[in-house]
């Protein structure tokens, strides 16, 4: 894998090198301060506002930078490097539409806390307001999705506001941070200082917990006699993994885990009850309508986990541990509120943490749920069934692998059906539901993580929205490996619109669609495509042997659904358990 | 139970803060029922005072995601203890010189003041709390009002709190 990258020279020499003060342009400013940072890798895309910072950027080979085929792509990218790692995406794009076509994947990033700076150039000074050629104004439009924005003024404020961002966007409840560069500004020379230190007045997040209510809590485990934990992205961004297993080896209290939980618990640990939710499995979401306490661990009860709010997890008591306290409170009444950081939290409360002893009968309920109503699908020897796909890629890549996913039918299988056992090995778009995520996002993790198998899993519709970023893979040899569901049809759509709009299928079908395998070989990329079990396998392993990039389409029946289903309004306890034979 | 709140905020005098303060009511659906910014005793920060009407627990929420902005250094619900509650008001009210003594008892009354005389029209400033300002725009309306503007409320607690 070369992306338009020279050896990297060590941390420490780069940062000697980058750190002596001296008068240059904010371009050089920029990219010194995000050197400093620890910036490994930016994902971009070149433009009129940008060309200072581009200019700056001919001949600088201390981080890389990789030239996507849309910003979209670009801030994609930078998403599923953040959260294969845990480091900070950096994403660069010109003003005016360059700004605007990061609006989705800013958005996306903020519903999921996903650590990202993103870099923007503006117009002049001069010329902002005057609707000038390309101008946008993207600290407006991105308000409501940013953690935090800058709109730069100086050049010598740059190191400060990137050391801020970089700061901001990676701690606390983690999220976008936006920087936008005019481009008088990114031109002008001055003292180029480094900033070590971060006095933000306005933001403390909590880390540590109140011990008060740690006590309330282990009491409440003491008495519950069905008890479970909702555990939730928090736990993968805090690094709580270890201390999660342990809280759960000392309590013995059985674990749901929710789409961007998925990872931060062994999902072939006999307390895992899987996915909670809409398409949550029977024993998570009869387990939460029946518990009489329920803990939160990094979670945000969003609506696809809750379903009818009024009648979420009607017995228990709720505890909700988050580091944002507006989560607390916002969807669900709690009743003991934490407040912190989720590994800090578990690090004060393992030691004290006991069994709970009077939750035998509740465990060995959960157990009869789930040998009752495991998770099935009706295989066929004559179809391919995603389902079985999902379940051969795991198979094939010994679950090792870093999963990304689009959004649909496809990304609630691989939910279902991929069990993921590591943390940071799904990544996808779970808040905002972004299509077009899946496969750029994979090249980011890629770039991440260059000695692991990425697997990027798509339908037919959101391969379709980002599928120029095929060339990227290609020239610089990223060797992602992509899968094609391909139905046809706007799979999730389609079952909506047959079990709750009466089959009327209104404008879902991607008929017609490109052949995969032509466009991955127009791209450079190796293509394969399977209509049965016997194909895929033979594809796959020879798509996973390929040292560089390679796309699967996989031919699979349109008719399938997922299943169980809790359909909006209802309680999580009125499920569709689907065609059960 | 849905309770009228007079929030006082800290924040960075920045630029786009307003912004950043009314965007977030706004797309929370948390409703302002009147916006106030100016200098605070700190030099660098402005003190905003909104009137929001909602429960116990949209105030709660509003506090919270207001704490969530970086430019947010304090958030205090003022009428949560007792507190002192100003707005000012100024009205153009119709004042042929025959009705004019009239309307001056009332300016009177109210120890308002006026602080123009037109050919036919006078301009009443009157400040007090919200009620005060209402009922001398009661008192004037048969009048004619012409214009009407009100500054919003700010306030503070009072004592030492």
């Amino acid at each position: 894998m070369s992306a338009q990258s020279a050896t990297l020279k060590s941390k420490d020499e780069l940062i000697a090198k980058w750190s002596k003060p001296e008068v240059v342009t904010g371009s050089e400013m920029l990219l010194r301060s995000l050197l400093l940072e620890g910036v490994d890798c930016v994902f971009g895309y070149p433009g009129g506002a940008v060309l200072y910072i581009y200019d700056a950027m001919y001949g600088f080979d201390d981080f890389k930078h990789l030239l996507t085929r849309h910003e979209q792509g670009a801030i994609h990218a930078a998403d599923g490097y953040a959260r294969s790692t845990g480091k900070v995406g950096v994403c660069i794009a010109t003003s005016g539409p360059g700004a605007t076509n990061l609006v989705t994947g800013i958005a996306t990033a903020y519903m999921d806390s996903v650590p990202l700076v993103v870099i923007t150039g503006n117009v002049a000074t001069a010329a902002m307001g005057t609707d000038a050629f390309q101008e946008a104004d993207i600290v407006g439009i991105t308000l409501p999705i940013t953690k935090h924005s800058y709109l730069v003024r100086n050049a010598e404020d740059i190191p400060r506001i990137v050391h801020e961002a970089f700061h901001i966007a990676n701690t606390g409840r983690k999220g976008p941070v936006l920087i936008d560069i005019p481009k008088d500004v990114s031109a002008n020379k001055g003292l180029f200082q480094p900033v070590k230190e971060v006095s933000l007045r306005g933001y403390n997040p909590t880390v540590q917990p109140n011990r008060g209510q740690l006590d309330k809590l282990l009491k409440a485990i003491e008495e519950a006699e069905r008890p479970i934990v909702l555990a939730g992205g928090g736990v993968i961004y805090s690094g709580a993994h270890q201390e999660l297993y342990e809280f759960i080896a000392k309590t013995e209290i059985p674990i749901t885990t929710t789409l961007l939980g998925l990872g931060g618990f062994p999902s072939g640990h006999e307390l895992h009850m899987g996915l909670p939710g809409m398409h949550g499995t029977y024993t998570a979401n009869k387990a939460i309508q029946a518990a009489d306490l329920l803990i939160n661990i990094g979670a945000r009860f969003d609506d696809r986990v809750t379903m009818k709010v009024q009648g979420f997890a009607p017995h228990a008591k709720i505890v909700h541990i988050d580091i944002d306290p507006a989560e607390i409170g916002k969807n669900v009444a709690t009743d003991i509120p934490i407040v912190g950081d989720i590994r800090a939290v578990l690090q004060a409360l393992n030691p004290s943490a006991k069994r709970a002893n009077r939750a035998d009968a509740w465990r060995a309920q959960i157990r009869a749920w789930k040998a009752e109503k495991p998770l099935k699908y009706r295989d066929s020897e004559t179809e391919l069934k995603p389902q079985w796909v999902i379940s051969m890629i795991h198979e094939t890549t010994g679950g090792d692998a870093i999963v990304t996913t689009d959004v649909g039918q496809h990304q609630m299988w691989v939910a279902q059906f991929y069990p993921f056992n590591k943390p940071r090995s799904f990544i996808t778009s779970g808040g905002l539901g972004t299509m077009g995520f899946g496969f750029p996002s994979a090249i980011g993790a890629q770039i991440a993580n260059p000695d692991r198998t990425v697997v990027s899993i798509n339908g037919d519709g959101g391969m379709q929205m980002c599928a120029q970023e095929l060339a990227v893979c290609a020239i610089n040899n990223i060797p992602v490996k992509v899968a094609i569901i391909n139905n046809q049809v706007l799979g999730m759509v389609r079952q909506w619109q047959e079990i709750i709009y009466d089959n009327r299928f209104s404008h879902i079908n991607l008929e017609g669609s490109p052949d995969f395998v032509k466009l991955a070989e127009a791209y450079g990329v190796r293509g394969f495509r399977a209509r049965n079990k016997e194909e895929a396998r033979r594809a796959w392993t020879e798509a996973l042997a390929h040292p560089g990039p390679a796309v699967v389409e996989f031919v699979v029946p349109r008719g399938e659904n997922v299943y169980p289903m809790v359909t909006q309004g209802s309680t999580l306890d009125e499920m569709i358990l689907g065609d059960d034979e | 139970m849905n309770r009228k709140h007079t929030i006082a905020i800290l924040v960075n005098d920045q630029p786009g803060v307003l912004q950043r303060v009314s965007g977030l009511f706004g797309r929370r659906g948390f409703n302002i029922e009147s916006i106030t910014v100016g200098a605070s005793e700190e030099p660098g920060l402005s003190r905003m005072v909104i009137v929001t009407t909602g429960s116990d627990r949209t105030l709660e929420q509003v506090q919270k995601q207001l704490y969530k902005l970086i430019d947010v250094i304090k958030v205090v619900d003022v009428s949560g203890n007792p507190m002192v509650a100003r707005e000012l008001g100024l009205i153009k009210v119709n004042a042929e010189p025959s009705v004019r003594p009239e309307i001056l008892g009332i300016v009177e009354t109210f120890r308002a003041a006026v602080v123009d005389i037109g050919p036919s029209t006078l301009i009443v400033q009157v400040v007090g709390d919200p009620d005060k300002i209402d009922a001398m725009i009661e008192l004037l309306k048969p009048y004619g009002i012409r214009e009407l503007s009100r500054t919003g409320v700010t306030a503070m607690n009072r004592g030492s709190k």
